[in-house]
Order: structure tokens, then C-alpha cells, then sequence
């Protein structure tokens, strides 16, 4: 019997699916309004949805009063550098865990995905001990290496559930046709895992450009990216929100574009191997 | 040249001994198949081959040299996989290009041995295909194109038919050999069924936990089977296998006879039952309940139109039946 899907009920469950996705996404909404708003329209109550005057006196005050491009600049850098990095030792790690697994293989996956169920504040203050004594404390190098450490676990899995999907038999194929490991990694391994590598390069970049426990701990002034940026507007006089809000969009614009363009790519790697 | 020493090769996978220790000479252009049931070794001992397994002891020697420790890029086999285990992400021409490429030949000769292997495997139209838009067939001989092109010492057949369905299997199978008979290259060919074995090869080894049973033509294997194993896995219907007093009878522990070497007769012989009856046109398959030696298979002409529960007599032809030993060994 196939199960017959009305027009009517097709278009419900549309609706309800842009319902949910209307809530998910009504704070960045709310925000990207909020910030073409005046102070006084900010926080008017009953609050006003579309009906104000619309300023962009946020965004110059913004920029006048803090540089927005350095922010920009550091966290390009350490969302960036932090991938690669990550990329660069995870990589023959995920090889070697697909390709040559051994008896503890999985213990070991298991133990780097349970260090991100410990709270980050937990080890904050060894932590800022040892950024001390290298002298890492506000720069790029100390943030691009310790985001690659929080998010390397998540960066081996997902490259390792990958490299599982490649069958074996294509890279001993190789190996008969006479493929040296070198000629097996770049001609057969790599293009294969293509969009593997893509998707978690992206999902990598994301997490490392919203991260904020660390990049607002471990920064002052030098190395702030721009979560640190945003924090900024959180000042004891008061709260802006009109401006908060300007800085968050200035903050979260060029990922959310990122991620728009991506969308396709990321929604096909996050979803991998989930139906052979 | 493509002649393979194996000499007490051995493989343990941990404590298992996948094969205990194994002896084979395969010549110059044989055409050799291993057979056997599932997990006797038979695939494991072709990767020992191919060099994409390490063996635990013994030697491997490809034209008398030792290779024991070759990588398999530098074996100089060619092996088709069951899966095909083609590069997904390149044109047929590039998947068969690709063992050229990784030997450094030169393109203009590299382009003309390709052109030359897809016209043997009717390919030329689809060789700027991607193999995810090819069938099954083509997939497979794609496959064989990619080993052919270039020139190896041997090919190695891993189970490569059985992903096809029944008619183009018997297509392939035709091509396969016509493919042997003009290279006249060494090949090893690795299968479960039993007709492949029959039909293709020079030479069979009948795998069995690792051990070679026997290794000969398909024909001596036929008709003098070394033991029991071998009896009851060449042939098909089975062979039927009589314990007990009928087996005294003949000096032996146990008797065979083949379900061909069956016939129906008016009296005498065993006396049964007509169980159950498989007619398939040009022959009928019956199912016998004896009285004496218990269900033995029979293969009848096509003509012969018995009925479950129909009484008759069943006996074996003079001089085909097979004795055996206590041990399951022919007996001389």
C-alpha cells in the first residue's frame, strides 16, 4: 500500500516547517532590526516590528568607536588559521583510523569526543596558567592553537565517518594498478573525500568564528576577534541595544553569508552515510 | 612471463589459522581457479598473491623470484575485484589510463594501448562516461580493461562475476576465457560456483579450511575425486554420499554416485519413493526416498514424468560408483 499524501496535509506541514524555521531564526531577525533602529524604538514597548524610522546612525557610531576591520581581521585569522591547523593533524589521523584501525581504535574516538563533554570553565584556569608562561595570552597564534584543540575531536570524527565510506577495495585497487601511498592519497583518496574534507572545513570555520568562551577569556585588546567585539557593547553604563545589535549583524554577517552560499554543501556533508 | 610458487605459504589472522600452510605451483598462462565454500581461504589466499595481505610464513615466488615482501605495486598483477573498485570520481578512459600513468608511460603510447583495450571490451562509445553511468557489464569490464592495458604477469580474479545477474554471467564468463585464450596470460581465478570452476579452467584447487583438497583439470576432478570434500562439492546435483551396510558392500566406509549415474530401473536395485520432482525441460531432478540408502538425488531426462509418491527402483550405473575410505580418502 503506498502511503498517499494529500495536498491539503502537504501544505500543513509546510507551513508548520516555516513556522519552526521562522522561530529558529527570529532572534537573528530580531537583531538585524533591531539594529536599524534608534535607541529610544530599541527598547519601545509595545516593540515595533517594521514600523519605525529606520537609521543607520548605528553602524557609523559603531565603527567610529571601535575598528571593526581588526576585529574582522582576527577572526579571519584564528577561525581560519585554527582549520588548517586542525585539517593538517587530523587528516592522517582519520587516514590511519579508517584505513589501519587497530584494537583501539574506537576507545580512542571515543575518548577525544568525551572531552567535549567537559565544561570548558573546568580547565579555564590551567589553561590560562599555561598561556601565561608561554606568553600567549591576547594573540592570534595562542587562540588559533587552542580553538584547534577544542575542536579537533569534532574535526577527526566527522573526517574519519568519511574515510569509512570510501570502500578499501577502491585504494587496493590502487595498489595493484601500481599506485605508490603518495599517488594513492593524491589521486584516488583525496578526490574521493573531496566533499568530506569541504563540509568540515566549513562546519570547522562556523564553530571556530562563534566561539566565545575562550576568545573572550584569553583576549584583551590585540588579538579580540570579533565575538570579543560584540561583548564590548555590553557596557556598565547600560546597555545599547540598538548598537549591540548593529555590531552582533556587523559580527555574524559574513559567516551567515558563508554558510547561505554553503548551505548546499553542508546540509550534503552533515548528512553523509546516513542513507547508503 | 607468469608463473607463481607458492611454498608453505601460511596466514593467521590473530590466533585463527585462516591457511595453515599451503604448497601450489601455477604455470605460464594456466588458467587457474580457486574454489570452494564460503571462508575457506580461497579469497584470503589470493590477496596473499596480489600482496594486499602479509603472509605469516612461507614464500611467494612470481617467475622464481621471491616477492614475498613486494608491495603490491610491484608485484606486476593486475586484479579484478568483485566490487570493480573503480575510481568513482574519473572518466573510463582515466580508470584505464591510470595503471600507465602510475608507470610513468609515455601519453601518446599510454592513449593507444587504452583506445586498443576498450575496442577488445566493446568500450570505445563510452569512454568518457563516469562509471556511477554504467551498467553492471560495463562496470565489470571496465574493470578488466583497466588490468589488461598494462601487460601484467598475471591477473587476479577476485569472485568478479558474481554481481551480475545469471545471463550476462554466462556472457562474461565466454568472454573471460576467449580473453585468456588470446592473451595467453597467467590467470587466478577465485569463485564459489562451481560451474565457473568447471567451465573455465585449465587447472582447479578445491579449497577447504585453508587446505588444498585437490588441484587438477576439471575433468579428473569429475571423474576421480581425491575425498569425499571434493566429490560432494564438483557436480551438480550433488554427488550422493551412502554410509553404511550398501557402502560395506563394496569394500568401502562410504560409496558415491552421482545423481547422472542414477538410473531408473523396472526391478532390483533400491527400492523408494518418488519424494520430489524438479522437471526443467531438457532434465528432471528427483528426490528419492529409499528404503535402503536413504534421499538420494537423481537426474533423469526430460522425458521422464514421475510424480511425488510414485514407487521405483533407482540403481547405480556399472563402474561410477566412488569408494571411500574411514578417512574420506578414495580408495584405489
Amino acid at each position: 500500500m503506498t502511503r498517499s499524501v494529500t495536498t491539503r496535509r502537504k501544505t500543513i506541514n509546510t507551513a508548520i516547517a516555516w513556522s519552526i524555521g521562522f522561530v529558529i531564526f527570529f532572534p537573528i531577525l530580531w537583531t538585524i532590526l533591531t539594529s536599524f533602529k534608534t535607541e529610544a524604538d530599541a527598547i519601545a514597548f509595545p516593540p515595533k516590528f517594521l514600523f519605525f524610522d529606520w537609521t543607520l546612525e548605528n553602524y557609523s557610531v559603531v565603527q567610529d568607536r571601535s575598528n571593526y576591520i581588526r576585529f574582522l581581521w582576527n577572526s579571519i585569522i584564528i577561525a581560519g588559521g585554527s582549520t588548517i591547523l586542525g585539517i593538517i593533524i587530523a587528516v592522517p589521523a582519520a587516514w590511519s583510523m579508517a584505513f589501519v584501525p587497530s584494537k583501539w581504535t574506537k576507545d580512542i574516538l571515543m575518548w577525544m569526543l568525551s572531552t567535549k563533554m567537559l565544561p570548558a570553565v573546568g580547565v579555564l584556569y590551567p589553561m590560562y596558567l599555561i598561556f601565561i608562561k608561554l606568553g600567549w595570552l591576547d594573540t592570534r597564534i595562542g587562540l588559533v592553537v587552542i580553538l584547534m584543540l577544542i575542536n579537533l575531536p569534532i574535526i577527526v570524527w566527522m573526517l574519519y565517518t568519511y574515510f569509512k565510506e570510501i570502500p578499501s577495495e577502491i585504494l587496493e585497487a590502487a595498489r595493484m594498478d601500481g599506485a605508490s601511498l603518495k599517488s594513492e592519497i593524491l589521486y584516488v583518496l583525496t578526490p574521493m573525500a573531496i566533499p568530506g574534507i569541504a563540509s568540515t572545513i566549513l562546519l570547522n570555520i562556523i564553530l571556530a568564528w562563534n566561539e566565545c568562551f575562550w576568545t573572550l577569556n584569553l583576549t584583551a585588546a590585540k588579538a579580540a576577534p570579533l565575538s570579543a567585539f560584540i561583548a564590548s557593547y555590553s557596557s556598565p553604563e547600560g546597555l545599547f541595544f540598538a548598537k549591540l545589535s548593529a555590531a552582533s549583524t556587523m559580527a555574524i554577517a559574513p559567516i551567515l553569508i558563508l554558510g547561505w552560499f554553503s548551505q548546499k554543501q553542508l546540509v550534503r556533508g552533515l548528512t553523509f552515510g546516513a542513507v547508503k | 612471463m607468469g608463473k607463481i610458487t607458492l611454498n608453505g605459504v601460511r596466514k593467521a589472522f590473530g590466533a585463527t589459522d585462516v591457511i595453515p600452510g599451503l604448497d601450489l605451483t601455477i604455470e605460464n598462462g594456466e588458467f587457474v581457479v580457486f574454489v570452494g565454500p564460503s571462508g575457506c581461504g580461497k579469497s584470503t589466499l589470493l590477496r596473499l598473491i596480489a600482496g594486499l595481505e602479509d603472509t605469516s610464513g612461507g614464500t611467494i615466488a612470481i617467475d622464481d623470484v621471491d616477492a614475498t615482501d613486494l608491495p603490491p605495486a610491484k608485484r606486476g598483477l593486475a586484479m579484478v575485484f568483485q566490487s570493480y573498485a573503480l575510481y568513482p570520481h574519473m572518466s573510463v578512459r582515466k580508470n584505464i589510463h591510470f595503471p600507465l600513468k602510475m608507470a610513468g608511460m609515455d601519453p601518446a603510447e599510454a592513449a593507444r594501448r587504452v583506445e586498443s583495450a576498450a575496442k577488445v571490451l566493446n568500450l570505445t562509445s563510452y569512454l568518457d562516461r563516469k562509471p556511477g553511468q554504467l551498467s553492471g557489464g560495463q562496470r565489470q569490464r571496465v574493470a578488466i580493461g583497466r588490468a589488461i592495458v598494462r601487460e601484467p604477469k598475471a591477473f587476479l580474479f577476485d569472485e568478479p562475476l558474481s554481481n551480475l545477474d545469471a545471463a550476462l554471467r554466462v556472457n562474461m564468463r565466454q568472454e573471460i576465457t576467449e580473453l585468456h585464450q588470446s592473451l595467453k596470460t597467467t590467470m587466478i581465478y577465485v569463485t564459489h560456483d562451481q560451474v565457473e570452476a568447471m567451465t573455465m579452467a585449465d587447472k582447479i584447487v578445491v579449497l577447504n579450511a585453508g587446505s588444498i583438497e585437490q588441484v587438477g583439470s576439471p575433468l579428473t576432478l569429475y571423474n576421480s575425486p581425491a575425498n569425499t570434500f571434493v566429490a560432494g562439492f564438483i557436480g551438480s546435483p550433488k554427488m550422493n554420499l551412502i554410509d553404511g551396510a550398501e557402502a560395506a558392500k563394496h569394500g568401502a566406509t562410504t560409496i558415491g554416485v552421482r545423481p547422472e549415474h542414477l538410473d531408473i530401473v523396472p526391478s532390483g536395485g533400491w527400492k523408494g519413493i518418488v519424494g520430489l520432482s524438479e522437471h526443467l525441460g531438457s532434465d528432471t531432478y528427483l528426490k528419492i526416498v529409499t528404503d535402503t540408502v536413504g534421499t538420494v538425488n537423481l537426474r533423469a531426462g526430460g522425458e521422464v514424468m514421475l510424480r511425488p509418491g510414485d514407487k521405483v527402483h533407482v540403481a547405480p550405473q556399472p563402474g561410477k560408483i566412488h569408494r571411500f575410505g574411514p578417512d574420506g580418502k578414495t580408495l584405489a
